[in-house]
């Protein structure tokens, strides 16, 4: 993607080069940390700025990287920035990080960041990476912060733990739908979102394996 | 003997890595199109699971834990700052030594397990599941049972998803669904029928 525009690359990924919906990449995290919205934009704030700065380090020393190791080069940048990431939260805000438990040391393992340093960073300058990164990243919460905003709204009645739709055992009138904070359903929105987005986008639809031959009606003899 | 029958019950099916943490879920949804290759990569998790989960539990009970280094005269020492770049990297290496000696020693393993040894750093389902190992405290006995059995549960899930996948490309979905999006849907009713252990108590 030689000579790509800052612009492009900062958005790019957002709609039409979604990391989730079409790159298959960072699923894992996108399915367990979306059944609040504070949450989620605390994980998506971390993955961004943890793709950013990792596509940057490893663009800048990208020439010294000797082919052979260059994995575990990444995987050790990325990973001091994630110790980084852990410790800030569990500094400033103690009582999500504990919500969060293990999907923050998950970053690590997270394909985005991996795939983007692995994809973009190793061929480009450090500011198109860091754009590269940020881009990622944003397209990343977009349809985190779209799940979750689902999620939430239906499953317990509030959007940031302020309560929008007053629920029945508070006295209101919205029966919550429980299945929505329930890890299914994340994959049923992600599975839907997916649909939208393509039939939006025509392009990103796969191929079918097997064509269906057209029903022939065979005349009655 | 109880106690870690109803630990790889629970492992198995009850916190099934794949079905209801997610973890794993990008090679997950990546490589389920074939019965053959989900079981190789199947087993491959099951293997690394294994081996890395206790020996992780070693590393963090005998150097990184707060005062575990009592023995070297740092009483006071907590390195558990350090835990995640030591499990991947604990992890990293022991995949590449593996990978070595299937290499010499077992050829024919190698051959059907090769490829996917690599995939196996980045998956989640092996970090995520030491990371769990020390946030529920387990010991080395517990450790060793839980490793085998989150590995057979990500194996089961995979296997059983790869079966679905192969009959389903037959089926018309439409056009904006197919691929991943019904993938997605599928694993979402698998996850669904996989919350009905979750009644089970142990």
């Amino acid at each position: 993607m030689a000579g790509a525009s800052a612009k492009q690359v900062l958005f790019e990924p957002i709609f039409s080069n979604n990391p989730i919906a079409l790159q298959i990449l960072g699923i894992c995290s996108a399915l367990a940390v979306t059944s609040s919205l504070s949450v989620t934009i605390v994980m998506c704030i971390s993955v961004t700025a943890v793709t950013a700065f990792s596509s940057m380090a490893v663009s800048l020393i990208r020439a010294q990287i000797p082919g052979s190791i260059r994995i575990i080069v990444q995987m050790t940048i990325i990973a001091s920035l994630v110790i980084v990431v852990d410790q800030l939260l569990k500094a400033f805000a103690y009582e999500i990080s504990k919500q969060l438990s293990v999907f923050v040391g998950l970053i690590i393992t997270n394909c985005i960041v991996m795939g983007r340093a692995e994809g973009f960073a190793m061929q480009n300058g450090p500011w198109l990476s860091f754009l590269d990164g940020v881009g990622n990243g944003l397209g990343y919460s977009v349809l985190l912060l779209f799940v979750g905003f689902w999620r939430e709204l239906f499953g317990s009645g509030s959007l940031f733990g302020f309560t929008i739709l007053t629920p029945v055992n508070e006295g209101g009138w919205y029966v919550t739908n429980g299945l929505l904070l329930l890890p299914p359903s994340a994959f049923f929105i992600i599975g839907l979102t997916i649909w939208a987005l393509r039939t939006w986008k025509p392009d990103q639809v796969e191929e079918a394996d097997y064509k269906l031959s057209r029903h022939k009606v065979k005349e009655a003899f | 003997m109880e106690h870690y029958l109803s630990l790889l019950v629970k492992a198995v099916f009850i916190e099934n890595m794949a079905l209801s943490f997610f973890l794993g879920m990008c090679t997950f949804i990546a490589i389920s199109k074939k019965i053959e290759a989900a079981i190789g990569l199947g087993i491959a998790v099951i293997v690394v699971l294994t081996v890395t989960v206790p020996i992780n539990n070693l590393i963090y009970n005998d150097v990184l834990r707060e005062g575990a280094l009592a023995w070297a005269g740092l009483p006071n020492t907590d390195l558990s700052f350090l835990g995640l770049i030591t499990y991947i990297g604990v992890i990293a290496a022991i995949v590449q030594i593996m990978e070595m000696v299937l290499d010499k020693y077992i050829p024919a393993l190698y051959a059907a397990l090769g490829v996917f040894l690599p995939l196996i750093t980045v998956n989640c389902a092996i970090l995520g599941a030491a990371l769990f190992m020390v946030e529920r405290d387990y010991d080395f006995g517990e450790s060793v049972v839980f490793g085998f059995g989150a590995g057979l549960g990500w194996a089961l899930a995979i296997v059983a998803l790869a079966g679905i996948r192969e009959k389903l490309k037959y089926s018309d979905v439409p056009p904006g669904l197919r691929g991943l999006g019904i993938t997605f849907i599928t694993v979402g009713l698998m996850s669904l029928g996989f919350m009905s252990f979750s009644g089970i108590s142990l």
